[in-house]
């Protein structure tokens, strides 16, 4: 049989993704230190464009870099793409961190009591240990901002349902395999639920109809129910405080 | 404010405009028209930007009436269309007044059709754009599909535009019946030269399953001996994955941002509108030419059709056919 020639690949690399699009590929795997040098990518292209680049998407290990070929030709933007990786720095200072407050379980965390029998843990410990660690946005995709989350504790770590649900409102905050999601807009999912966030990660009616951006971190907060009637009405009034911290 | 009436409606019927740009590293979908190539000459003939909104259609039209006098063409393919009985041509301008009814039948040889009215439709953009996301229920008119009883903002016609003499496609829209000319992709090295020739052998019946998102496509099965599943990356128009069932799906106008399935090779540019146009049932044929080709194919089509939309403004009429190009 043919070895393919997947077998041999060495990153960086650079690959047509068609005639008006070039992939930046670091590696295929999964990894923090990946996925920063992508998000650095992007932002210095962002920050001293390349003439031709019409919009770019980072995703966990690669940088999708759509061109005008009427502009640039993707064999000289691959070059310039190759020098460019080699100069940026990636700089950690200035990351910043959306604290998520949770109503955990109710209707909108349907899983959350048989997850924590999954796990063999109270589900206060599930919260605690949902809510004490730091999350960083991978990347953004699958719908309008969706954020896929790295950094969910081992423990939580749960496979997807055979079979998808078929509408899971915006808001809940589900667990996906290895990952941690805040849905953005209602959809079919077959991630597992543990509860809702008043916040709006996505609104397109907002000035800034979006929330989080590839690089960003995220931790959840555990809020009652009081505090959650309280949110709602302030998202209700277009007025939610929203909370950053320094990353 | 002109207003389109929707009467009728065919059951895939959307606004479209040139799409959304700059939004999908916040996983929102370019949209835009299936073929962009009637939709900017539809919108060319009554006189509006190309990228304007207009109306986009599956296989049926519908009926229409307006509030003010506008100025209609219908393009795509060629499709049955008359205003109060009387038949009128494809590829062409006419007026329409209020009272008068428009008809769109049945494509015949194309799958999508567009109706671009003077002024352009003026739905409130979302996020930059009117383009109908369906899936995400953003832009158009509620983000859904249109309906009877519906009824669309449209920009003003002025009396001299209405005055002035018809713009005509003089030769409509011929495409080559060529293979489906496609780039490797970037996982094209997950499939080996087996599964390779395969896919170039082919052929592929256009599958029934279709729709804004995708093209699903019938025939050999393709095995990535690499792996079908990857870690997600980003997604262009024209991207053909081929997921575990070895069956290929292309990716279309309204695609998610990023998808985990190996993708073996990407449409060129330039045959995308042929692909989307292509009917249910019939059979094509991939042929593999490097970047530099697509690109060279993609920048002559490009002004190829620039000279074509200019030439419509100068009331010469036009003459295109995308068979004739390199």
């Amino acid at each position: 049989m043919t070895v393919p020639d997947h077998a041999h690949l060495t990153y960086p690399r650079i690959a047509a993704s068609g005639d008006r699009a070039v992939v930046v590929e670091l590696s295929d795997q999964i990894c923090d230190e990946t996925n920063r040098r992508v998000v650095a990518l992007a932002a210095a292209l962002d920050a001293d464009p390349i003439d031709g680049i019409v919009e770019t998407v980072p995703t966990y290990r690669s940088l999708l870099v759509c061109y005008d070929p009427l502009i640039v030709r993707g064999r000289d933007l691959s070059i310039r793409l190759l020098e460019r990786l080699s100069t940026i720095r990636i700089d950690a200072a200035g990351s910043r961190r959306l604290v998520v407050p949770v109503l955990y379980g109710g209707d909108a965390g349907m899983d959350l009591s048989e997850l924590a029998e999954m796990k063999d843990m109270s589900v206060r410990d599930l919260v605690a240990l949902h809510g004490s660690a730091d999350y960083r946005v991978h990347m953004i995709g699958f719908a309008p901002g969706f954020a896929y989350l790295g950094g969910l504790p081992e423990k939580l770590h749960t496979p997807r349902l055979p079979a998808p649900r078929q509408r899971i409102e915006a808001s809940v905050i589900g667990i996906g395999g290895k990952q941690a999601s805040i849905n953005s807009v209602p959809g079919p999912s077959g991630w597992r639920f543990i509860g809702r966030t008043p916040i709006r990660v996505f609104d397109p009616a907002r000035k800034d109809p979006f929330l989080l951006r590839a690089g960003d971190h995220v931790r959840f907060r555990a809020i009652e129910a009081d505090e959650a009637a309280a949110l709602d009405a302030a998202v209700a009034d277009g007025a939610p405080p929203i909370e950053w911290e320094e990353a | 404010m002109t207003r389109l009436i929707v009467k009728q409606a065919g059951p895939m019927m959307s606004v479209q405009d040139r799409g959304r740009s700059g939004l999908l590293q916040m996983g929102v979908s370019g949209c835009g028209p299936m073929d962009v190539t009637a939709m900017r000459i539809a919108n060319r003939l009554v006189g509006n930007d190309e990228g304007d909104a207009l109306i986009e259609f599956a296989h049926v039209g519908g009926q229409f009436e307006v509030s003010e006098p506008v100025l209609l063409a219908v393009t795509g393919g060629a499709v049955s269309v008359t205003i109060d009985g009387t038949p009128v041509a494809t590829w062409e301008s006419y007026r329409l007044d209020p009272g008068q009814t428009l008809r769109i039948g049945a494509l015949t040889n194309a799958v999508w059709g567009y109706l671009a009215l003077s002024g352009g439709i003026r739905t409130e953009p979302v996020l930059g754009a009117r383009s109908t996301h369906l899936r995400s229920a953003i832009g158009g008119l509620e983000g859904r599909r249109l309906s009877a009883g519906d009824v669309l903002p449209l920009g003003a016609t002025q009396e001299t535009a209405l005055a002035a003499p018809r713009k005509i496609l003089r030769k409509p829209l011929s495409r080559s019946a060529g293979p489906i000319r496609v780039i490797e992709g970037p996982q094209a090295g997950h499939f080996d030269e087996a599964a390779w020739q395969q896919f170039l052998r082919g052929p592929f019946t256009v599958s029934a399953s279709r729709d804004r998102m995708a093209q699903m496509l019938d025939g050999p099965k393709i095995t990535a001996a690499a792996g079908h599943d990857v870690v997600s990356d980003g997604t262009v128009m024209g991207s053909i994955q081929v997921p575990a069932s070895g069956r290929p799906i292309v990716l279309m106008a309204e695609r998610q941002t990023s998808g985990g399935y190996a993708k073996i090779a990407t449409v060129a540019s330039v045959d995308l509108p042929r692909l989307a146009q292509a009917l249910t049932g019939c059979q094509i044929r991939f042929k593999r030419v490097s970047r530099d080709h697509a690109e060279d194919l993609w920048i002559a089509h490009t002004r190829a059709l620039d000279e074509v939309l200019t030439s419509l403004d100068h009331g010469a009429g036009a003459t295109m056919s995308e068979g004739g190009m390199p």
